[in-house]
């Protein structure tokens, strides 16, 4: 097929439309736009959190506040954007009900926002199976499930009711994983943060359902900073999802949010994203930037945590969910698909730190570039001297549609233990003409072809998906990819 | 069932095709063969519509439809299969998926309700007798890491599944041993119907004493220079092409 043609059918397949982009009519509680100590403290008192909470946000207040004078945002990842205004932020917007005790009391707007979504918070409507804790805006609205998991003393709520109930447990991991110095984003997300999930796996527990938040921004002009942390105590295992929606506004939002995760002894947590933010508009203008840090500690001897990542969303990406592996024999897995399309941007991959003996992990990238999208892998492989026989194997594979748009791996290996095997593979292909002129001669569209080959590249990772979530991981990458097709 | 009058086509301003008249009806094989250069993959690629060649003229009528006029996929939805000399790899796309997807593209495109995953399994299995194919290679992505052997043969399953109106097999007893070439044959045979028509592109006679043909062509110089009974490949296995291509240059253009 002439290139052009080829072309064509890419760019028809990445011209789809983002379904998630209306806006609800709720009325919100919000902070006016900027940030200083008063409203730090101001966040604090609405939620009437104890004082550990307020002086560790003030701390990261002060030391976000020297980094911004000092530097200013990081730059050195491959993104351009405008340099981001903090003064004109909203850093609190809360819809103006208060938390609902009960979800019948919950908005009907609010409820019926999530139903569009596909995500009812009505217990009897869900698929049996998943929780849900909805967060609106920075507030998380509703959580179900929650006495079926109390019986098994899980503990799942939003982050604000954890501070609440329990403090004790808040008090000993928050920040034990991302402290509020570890980097800009995650400094600011310390001071501010609103709400996130909070969820806690007690000894010997094997979580019975999935675990879900559904992150969805609303009001204009507000960042949303939540903040997620899962403790997974001895031998517990638990599985989560976060999926995430956004309306189309032309200007560009802030998103910082940051996910801890606390793997004890033998315990393993399966973290899977599908993060579809509005992406912006086909010229680039809009879109979230989305600089988030998560990050998990293998804590004890086998404990394991699996990142799997689906990013189709967003204007900006930056993210690189990592895993601190310290405790012997801890495995470590990161499980990504990051597809830019139009004028998107990502600089996304991951962080695999051993510190522990016979520790392993696995990198699995696959990045789609399409339109103008710019797609970069950037990872850091790091075996520190106790780490006797880490191992690591890392493959990123990057596929490009058409002629404009760009892909890039950044690989960083740092060993410093000679029993360390290290291996890292990676690949750029393009969906060549003949593919397509095959599938074509057995009757497929361009563009349908173009969808089996990209789900196809991305099938390793899917696979590690639970199965409601690798169907509409499936589903989304071909709408995300529509208009884009050669 | 199809009409080829003065075909012209080429590559990027070089002329392959240089005049091609043929006409195929319904319950016939046509075997097109011809020294290599002479055009015949050509003929094939440019019959199931592959946008790297240009037709300059003349006109291919399919059923009476302008054939030229149509996009490939709406090409093989209307019935035309092209089993391909090189079969191309698919990586992570299983075989199975991807031959429910074409099967559910043409039922559509006939009217016919989609096939579910019980019923598309049940029909794969069937046909995969008849190329003697190992059901293993279902869950395989398309053609990756197959022999060559294997790639012909997952065609020719391709073939059996999709049911063409009108078969073209470019060079599909290349590369093949005794065996395949026997099995993948009698695979061919059993699928030939009062309804459809095959057209088998070759280099060789020997796919010739499996599957016995109605015409022989032989292609030279972009043009049929001879056309024939079967009797005709036994010449040519006899006596080479030599002598047919001198017979070409003396023929007015």
């Amino acid at each position: 097929m002439s290139g052009s043609g080829n072309q064509k059918i890419i760019e028809e397949f990445a011209n789809r439309a983002y379904p998630y982009g209306f806006v609800s009519a709720v009325e919100s509680d919000s902070t006016p736009p900027g940030l200083d100590e008063d409203i730090v403290r101001t966040i604090s008192a609405k939620k009437s959190e104890p004082k550990f909470m307020l002086d560790w946000r003030l701390r990261a207040y002060r030391h976000w506040r020297t980094l911004e004078r000092a530097a200013g945002e990081p730059r050195w990842a491959n993104l351009r954007y405008p340099a981001i205004d903090y003064d004109r932020i909203v850093y609190y917007s809360a819809p103006k009900q208060k938390v609902a005790a009960r979800l019948e009391d919950v908005d009907p707007e609010i409820l019926r926002t999530f139903e569009k979504l596909g995500i009812p918070l009505d217990e009897r409507k869900r698929l049996s199976g998943v929780a849900v804790d909805a967060v609106f805006d920075s507030v998380s609205v509703g959580t179900t499930f929650k006495e079926k998991l109390g019986e098994l003393g899980i503990i799942f709520c939003s982050f604000s009711e954890a501070v609440q109930a329990h403090p004790a447990l808040v008090e000993r991991h928050l920040g034990s994983v991302v402290p509020y110095t570890d980097n800009f984003y995650a400094s600011l997300n310390s001071a501010v943060f609103s709400d996130g999930s909070f969820c806690y796996v007690p000894r010997g527990v094997r979580c019975p359902m999935e675990l879900s938040t559904y992150f969805r921004i609303n009001s204009a002009g507000s960042g949303q900073f939540e903040r997620t942390l899962i403790v997974a105590e001895e031998g517990s295992y638990v599985s989560y999802l976060e999926g995430c929606t956004a309306p189309m506004r032309d200007e560009n939002q802030l998103h910082a949010a940051v996910v801890e995760l606390v793997a004890a002894e033998g315990a393993h947590i399966k973290y899977s994203t599908v993060q579809n933010w509005y992406a912006g508009d086909r010229e680039g203008k809009g879109g979230i930037f989305n600089f988030v840090t998560k990050r998990g500690k293998c804590a004890g001897a086998r404990s394991r945590i699996s990142w799997t990542q689906v990013e189709t969303g967003s204007a900006i990406t930056w993210k690189y969910p990592s895993v601190i592996l310290q405790g012997d024999e801890s495995v470590g897995e990161f499980y990504s698909v990051a597809l830019t399309n139009h004028h998107q941007q990502a600089d996304t991959g991951t962080k695999m730190i051993h510190l522990g003996k016979n520790t392993r992990s696995t990198i699995l990238s696959k990045g789609i570039s399409a339109g103008h999208g710019s797609n970069t892998y950037r990872g850091l492989v790091k075996v520190l001297p106790r780490a006797a026989n880490a191992r690591n194997y890392t493959q990123c594979d990057s596929m490009l549609l058409g002629s404009q748009c760009a892909a890039h791996t950044f690989p960083y290996i740092e060993v410093a233990n000679r029993s360390a095997v290290v291996e890292h593979e990676a690949s750029t292909r393009k969906i060549s003409d003949e593919q397509l002129f095959y599938c074509k001669q057995r009757g497929l569209s361009g563009e349908n072809a173009v969808s089996m080959i990209v789900n196809g590249f991305c099938k390793e990772i899917f696979r590690n998906l639970p199965m409601e979530f690798a169907v509409e991981a499936s589903r989304l990458l071909s709408v995300s990819l529509e208009g884009s097709v050669g | 069932m199809l009409s080829i009058r003065k075909l012209h086509a080429g590559v990027a301003g070089k002329e392959i095709l240089r005049g091609i008249d043929l006409e195929v009806r319904a319950g016939e094989v046509h075997a097109v063969m011809g020294p290599n250069g002479s055009g015949k993959s050509t003929l094939a690629q440019v019959l199931a519509g592959h946008p790297g060649f240009v037709v300059t003229s003349g006109e291919v009528l399919y059923d009476g439809r302008d054939l030229l006029e149509l996009p490939p996929e709406e090409r093989a939805r209307a019935g035309l299969f092209l089993a391909f000399q090189y079969p191309v790899e698919i990586p992570g796309v299983p075989t199975a998926e991807f031959l429910k997807a074409a099967v559910n593209a043409v039922r559509e495109h006939r009217g016919l309700e989609e096939l579910d995953a019980m019923e598309f399994l049940t029909l794969l299995k069937e046909r995969m007798k008849l190329v003697d194919m190992d059901p293993a290679f279902m869950s395989r992505p398309v053609n990756e890491g197959f022999s060559g052997g294997e790639k012909k043969r997952n065609e020719i399953l391709q073939m059996a599944v999709l049911e063409p109106r009108l078969a073209i097999l470019d060079e599909t007893d290349s590369g093949l041993d005794i065996d395949a070439l026997r099995t993948v044959a009698d695979g061919i045979n059993r699928l030939r119907r009062p309804d459809n028509a095959i057209v088998l592109v070759t280099h060789y006679q020997r796919l010739l004493e499996y599957i016995t043909p109605d015409r022989v062509h032989v292609l030279s110089g972009g043009r049929i220079v001879k056309s024939g009974d079967r009797t005709l490949a036994h010449e040519l296995e006899a006596r080479g092409y030599e002598w047919l291509e001198t017979a070409a240059e003396a023929t007015p253009r």
